[in-house]
């Protein structure tokens, strides 16, 4: 059972204060699929990535990743264990190229300790130089151009920015990517290219892979399940189609119909 | 009627205003480049009075500079990750002057021995005092200013003054509040002469410490695992913990290096000027502090840049004859510099690359 269950998580609350962002909320993701969650502003999805992440500690709950409870680690050791992401404003480490974000993202991959980097060892030679080699396979996979390699990330135009980001996240190798709202500011045609470079990506790399989306017809598109989440309730739960046609949802995303 | 005639004169004036703020910013230009063409030619004018008194005063200044250099880059490593004004930086250099003065003299008797022996144990001390300091530094920060680092920017302010505080009067519980100091180690003895002025091999070494170190330093912080995880998490600490970055380890990576730096550059004080005390590390960790706010805060190339530049300017105005100001002038120049950068140049020489901070 927890084998086919890459995210297992129980009644996660979160309470900032006396505000209840996420009300005892059961989520589970399959190991493999695509799956989104969405919700109006302020639903609670981007509070409950932070918590998937470990940037917030779950009020009460637990969350079980890979068959391990995951609540309390320090986020470093969350990503190491293999969850990734990207966020929905861009935050990439603008002062470095694209390719030195890459190679970040591979920090917990790579092994040369603080002796090693100061000394600079054969070992911590090679690893860098393979490194950069995975980089920029990684950086080309996510269809950066090899000139924008070496630009600095704050000059990179904002798709590339965003492939950037993507590709940063890859690095990590994470079981789970976790997306947040990736197709905010694409046009069309970009977002079609996105949601195939997804399915790609999750057959490829065999990955699973958890989107915050508002975009619907990308949702409907993409996911196999989706999750929606008002005012820190999960209020649906289902396939694309299931969950469009709940009462439910189209009340708390176009507001309840008129008395007529 | 009136108020017609009102708009009428407000718009026929606003060119005029709006030409202000261009006027002004051409005046300071143009003011600008006349101090730098006055200093250029107080410089050339100097040079040509007596080139080889010149050269030597430039030699004088890299040599002082290197040291101001080695610590300014601590400050700027620390302030880049933490934004913290680490003052006990100062009395981390002081320590590693003091360790170098124990480990090479009391302990190894360096002031008996010459050749081979005596550069095994100057090796021996700079390694000593490098790591030593280091060490110091990152247990500074685990004890002093971790449990700080969401509190209020002021608490680790005053914490690091008051760790300054704490480590310069370690120094006098240790050693005594008087200088300790031994003969000159290196000869004195001239490698090569200018006009009856010499350049010696105590000079030379600080060069030959310092360049390959700086050197070391940029690939370090430029190509390795840990030197590009410090960059990521003075850039965006939420980002690089999501990368799989330990930000505790890399933020202590920062002090290490810093720590060793300054340990470095206290060697190679005690080297050159073979004394040291106490309250070594006020002065000398102000010109630096100076020095990093010149090259621009953050940045280590305009720390560097900056420590030279101060060692020029102390040793121009000092040493220099021809219409110079004199030794008593030298603070007051450096600092009227620095106000003139933080004026018209807030983010320092060199600055720009930080403002990326997202």
């Amino acid at each position: 059972m927890t084998a086919e269950l890459l995210v297992d998580a129980r009644a996660i609350r979160k309470e900032f204060g006396g505000l209840v962002a996420c009300n005892d909320i059961d989520f589970t993701v399959e190991r493999g699929a695509i799956v989104s969650l969405i919700g109006p502003n302020g639903a609670g999805k981007t509070t409950f990535f932070n918590m998937l992440t470990g940037a917030y500690t779950p009020t009460s709950g637990e969350i079980v990743f890979d068959g391990r409870d995951i609540v309390g680690l320090p986020q470093h050791k969350i990503t190491a264990l293999g969850i990734g992401r990207t966020f929905q404003n861009i935050r990439l480490f603008g002062a470095m190229t694209a390719l030195e974000n890459v190679l970040v993202g591979m920090h917990s991959r790579l092994r040369s300790g603080l002796f090693r980097s100061l000394a600079r060892t054969p070992l911590q030679r090679r690893e860098e130089k393979d490194g950069r080699a995975q980089a920029r396979e990684l950086l080309a996979y996510c269809g950066l151009s090899p000139r924008a390699e070496q630009q600095y990330a704050r000059h990179l135009a904002y798709g590339d920015q965003r492939r950037v980001e993507v590709a940063r996240a890859l690095a990590t190798n994470p079981k789970l990517l976790l997306l947040d709202e990736p197709t905010a500011g694409m046009n069309p045609k970009e977002t079609i290219a996105f949601v195939d470079f997804v399915r790609k990506a999750r057959e490829e790399r065999g990955l699973t892979v958890l989107l915050i989306e508002h975009d619907m017809r990308v949702v409907v598109e993409v996911s196999e399940r989706v999750t929606v989440l008002d005012y820190g309730e999960k209020i649906a739960e289902g396939t694309p189609d299931e969950v469009t046609a709940d009462e439910r949802v189209r009340s708390a995303y176009l507001g309840t119909k008129p008395v007529s | 009627m009136g108020t017609g005639v009102g708009t009428a004169a407000a718009s026929s004036r606003r060119p005029i205003l709006a030409l202000v703020p261009r006027i002004r910013s051409r005046a300071v230009t143009a003011l600008g480049i006349l101090l730098l063409g006055l200093v250029a030619f107080w410089l050339v004018e100097n040079a040509v009075h007596d080139i080889g008194q010149f050269g030597l005063v430039t030699l004088n200044g890299i040599t002082n500079g290197s040291i101001y250099a080695l610590v300014a880059i601590g400050y700027t490593l620390v302030y880049g990750i933490l934004e913290l004004i680490n003052f006990a930086h100062g009395d981390v250099f002081s320590w590693g002057a003091m360790i170098a003065y124990s480990v090479a003299i009391s302990w190894l008797g360096a002031d008996n021995h010459s050749g081979i022996e005596l550069f095994g144990i100057l090796a021996v001390a700079l390694l000593c005092a490098g790591a030593f300091c280091a060490t110091l530094n990152v247990a500074v920060e685990r004890v002093a200013y971790r449990r700080l680092r969401n509190a209020p920017r002021l608490a680790p302010l005053i914490t690091a003054i008051g760790m300054s505080f704490v480590l310069s009067n370690a120094i006098a519980v240790v050693y005594g509040f008087n200088y300790v100091s031994s003969e000159p180690l290196l000869s004195r003895r001239a490698l090569f002469t200018i006009e009856g002025q010499s350049y010696g091999w105590d000079k030379l070494i600080v060069l030959l410490i310092t360049v390959p170190t700086l050197m070391s330093l940029m690939v370090v912080v430029k190509r390795t695992r840990w030197g590009k995880a410090m960059r990521a998490t003075a850039q965006n600490r939420d980002a690089a913990r999501l990368m799989g970055i330990d930000v505790d380890r890399a933020i202590a990576f920062a002090f290490g290096i810093g720590g060793a730096l300054a340990g470095i550059g206290g060697f190679v004080y005690l080297v050159y000027f073979t004394q040291g005390r106490f309250d070594l590390g006020f002065q000398i960790g102000l010109f630096a502090f100076t020095a990093a706010v010149l090259g621009g805060i953050g940045n280590i190339l305009g720390a560097a840049l900056g420590g030279y530049l101060i060692g020029f300017i102390e040793n121009y105005n000092s040493g220099l004859t021809w219409h110079a100001p004199g030794p008593s002038w030298t603070e007051s120049l450096i600092f009227i510099l620095l106000i003139l950068i933080l004026v018209f140049r807030p983010h320092g020489l060199l600055g720009e690359e930080l403002s990326t901070r997202s």
